[in-house]
């Protein structure tokens, strides 16, 4: 406790014009028994500093331009510009800092920019203007695009592991606890085109789940699996928040956001718009 | 930053003017930017400890490859089996082949397998990154490993059609010698510049949509470039009456040099005054591009490494 009191002072002390102000940029600190204890929570994890993302999409041409090359060279000939590409501004202009021991969930509709954000974030899309500053390596808990439907459960743990950037030995300790977790037993050594969407959704959230993070990044990882399997990855989250620093949580069941976070940022339309405390922003955001 | 809705977001969120740049924030703390090209020895180190990552996804690829047909993996015998006939009946047969060469089956059947290992490697290898966008945007690795998969991948496949081109090969009544000790050294050499020219059409494929369409008639043309149905210089300068430096430059591209190593090894009756050893211009051009090409390869894609996954 007493390095936090020296970095907050020391925090308080650099900023002399604006003795008033905390770096702390929600409005509401929540109350102290909700975080974990221990964690200097004066402590940014996560900078996000005025972050656009621009993506380019592909074959987005509208429907009187499609599939026609006449139209395609007139176009070419005219605009000298690169056909079918269209610019998503997905992100405009998000600031906030996270803190040490902070779960934030972000909500908003679809389209509003959440996931890009989260992938900003571990830095798995390089910003179009602005930074993102992290402490450590953020993760998307997300194995989902490396693992093949071909392939059976077992080799795809395997390729999952591996792919996360575990070593051998690692994935030899692990790979009983994820059949375990997942619950798909003999499966296991069927492909994975034979599973049920939920035993899919299982285990890549238990392959996915296996590994510890410092930064975690959690993208809708909740909505699957029957209610069961449901809890249980409730449980393995909050296991994972707290050996990690900082999580975040995309989700559209906000009673879960509302469980595990303790503040609550609400993008619309790539911008944010309201940030701070779960109650507050979840009754706004539902009213809006 | 001066849309509104941001300016109310801010002001909400505690405001943040007349506070310090959130850069210096970050510094002070001693966060980094969450994406940063680490530098060139880091990068290549970073690589390879994720080789068993690149090696899995390789064989990965290589065993859903023909998970849908009824054969399976017999198609990675097949495949070459059947090219081999294909190329034998148009050019052995139909188009009569070459007086001149007197081992003609063999002759063709190394080049045209030779040939498709770059071939293959460079046509996976401009669409590593780009179809596989969706693994870039969701997990951390070194981007190179796209590549270098694909690499490995066609070179599990290389494996199986050499052992078809020399089984192929002793039909045509050229006994094995000492000196087929040094295939593996010529494929060695040619993976080397495979592994490169695959990572620079890495870089190009990601952000040139159109290379993938272009590609096919890149490589096509190579290939009547590289002498691989008729000898550069029967027809070149021979034939064709052009200056022997005409020939000369063609031997030395890669392809036609690996091709060239490759014949002088497996086929007696190639360029007898040789013996079974290449012209020094020929292993010497292998050589280099071998080196130029994996240095060149990655330095070249490593200077976009964050660049990726932007689309």
């Amino acid at each position: 406790m007493a390095e936090l009191t020296k970095e907050l002072s020391q925090v308080k002390g650099d900023k002399p014009a604006d003795p008033g102000k905390d770096v702390r940029v929600h409005p509401n600190p929540e109350p102290p028994g909700k975080r974990p204890l221990d964690v200097p929570t004066g402590t940014p994890t996560v900078i996000v500093d005025d972050l656009h993302i621009v993506y380019r999409v592909y074959g987005a041409a509208s429907d009187n331009e499609k599939g026609n090359a006449v139209n395609a060279l007139t176009r070419i000939l005219k605009r000298q510009g690169r056909p079918q590409m269209k610019e998503v501004h997905a992100v405009k202009g998000v600031t906030f800092v996270a803190y040490h021991g902070d779960a934030i969930g972000i909500v908003g509709r679809n389209g509003s920019g959440k996931s890009t954000l989260l992938r900003a974030i571990a830095g798995l899309l390089p910003p179009h203007k602005g930074a993102v500053y992290t402490d450590g390596q953020p993760s998307l808990l997300g194995v989902n695009a490396a693992l093949m439907r071909e392939l059976t459960g077992e080799r795809n743990i395997v390729l999952g592991c591996y792919a996360m950037g575990m070593t051998p030995a690692e994935v030899r300790e692990k790979y009983q606890e994820i059949v375990d977790f997942s619950g798909i037993d003999e499966f296991v050594q069927l492909p994975m085109s034979t599973y049920s969407s939920g035993m899919g959704a299982r285990l890549r959230f238990a392959i996915s789940s296996a590994k510890t993070h410092d930064v975690l990044l959690i993208d809708e990882a909740l909505a699957t699996g029957d209610r069961e399997f449901r809890k249980k990855s409730e449980e393995r989250i909050r296991q994972i928040r707290e050996s990690a620093g900082t999580v975040f949580l995309v989700a559209h069941d906000l009673r879960v956001i509302e469980e595990t976070c303790n503040r609550v940022i609400w993008l619309h339309k790539g911008k944010i718009k309201m940030d701070g405390d779960p109650k507050e922003v979840i009754s706004a955001y539902n009213k809006g | 930053m001066s849309q509104p809705e941001s300016a109310v977001a801010d002001a909400q969120a505690g405001g943040r003017s007349g506070q310090e740049p959130l850069a210096k924030l970050a510094k002070r703390y001693g966060l980094r930017r969450a994406i940063a090209r680490p530098r060139f020895p880091v990068y290549v180190r970073q690589l390879w400890q994720r080789r068993h990552f690149i090696l899995t996804y390789a064989t990965s690829r290589n065993v859903t490859k023909y998970s849908s047909s009824a054969l399976g993996q017999l198609w990675q015998v097949l495949t070459p089996l059947l090219n081999a006939a294909i190329y034998f009946l148009m050019f052995g047969v139909i188009l009569g082949g070459s007086k001149d060469i007197q081992n003609y089956p063999a002759f063709l059947l190394t080049g045209m397998f030779i040939f498709t290992f770059t071939q293959r490697t460079v046509t996976a290898g401009a669409k590593s990154i780009s179809s596989n966008l969706s693994m870039i945007r969701a997990l951390h690795f070194p981007r190179a490993s796209l590549p270098l998969a694909y690499t490995i991948q066609e070179l599990q496949q290389l494996a199986i059609s050499m052992g078809v081109l020399l089984s192929l090969v002793v039909a045509t009544q050229e006994w094995p010698t000492w000196h087929w000790l040094m295939i593996p050294v010529v494929l060695a050499l040619q993976t080397m510049f495979n592994v490169g020219a695959g990572l620079v059409v890495a870089r190009l494929g990601a952000t040139m949509r159109d290379l993938n369409q272009l590609l096919p008639f890149i490589t096509r043309t190579w290939l009547y470039a590289s002498g691989v149905f008729f000898s550069i210089q029967d027809k070149v300068v021979e034939a064709a009456q052009l200056p022997q430096w005409v020939a000369n430059v063609m031997y030395l591209n890669p392809a036609a040099s690996f091709i060239e190593w490759m014949r002088e090894i497996l086929i007696k009756t190639h360029n007898p005054e040789f013996g079974h050893h290449p012209p020094p211009m020929v292993w010497m051009s292998c050589v280099f591009w071998a080196v130029f090409a994996l240095g060149f390869g990655f330095w070249y894609f490593w200077r976009s490494e964050e660049r990726y996954g932007r689309g």
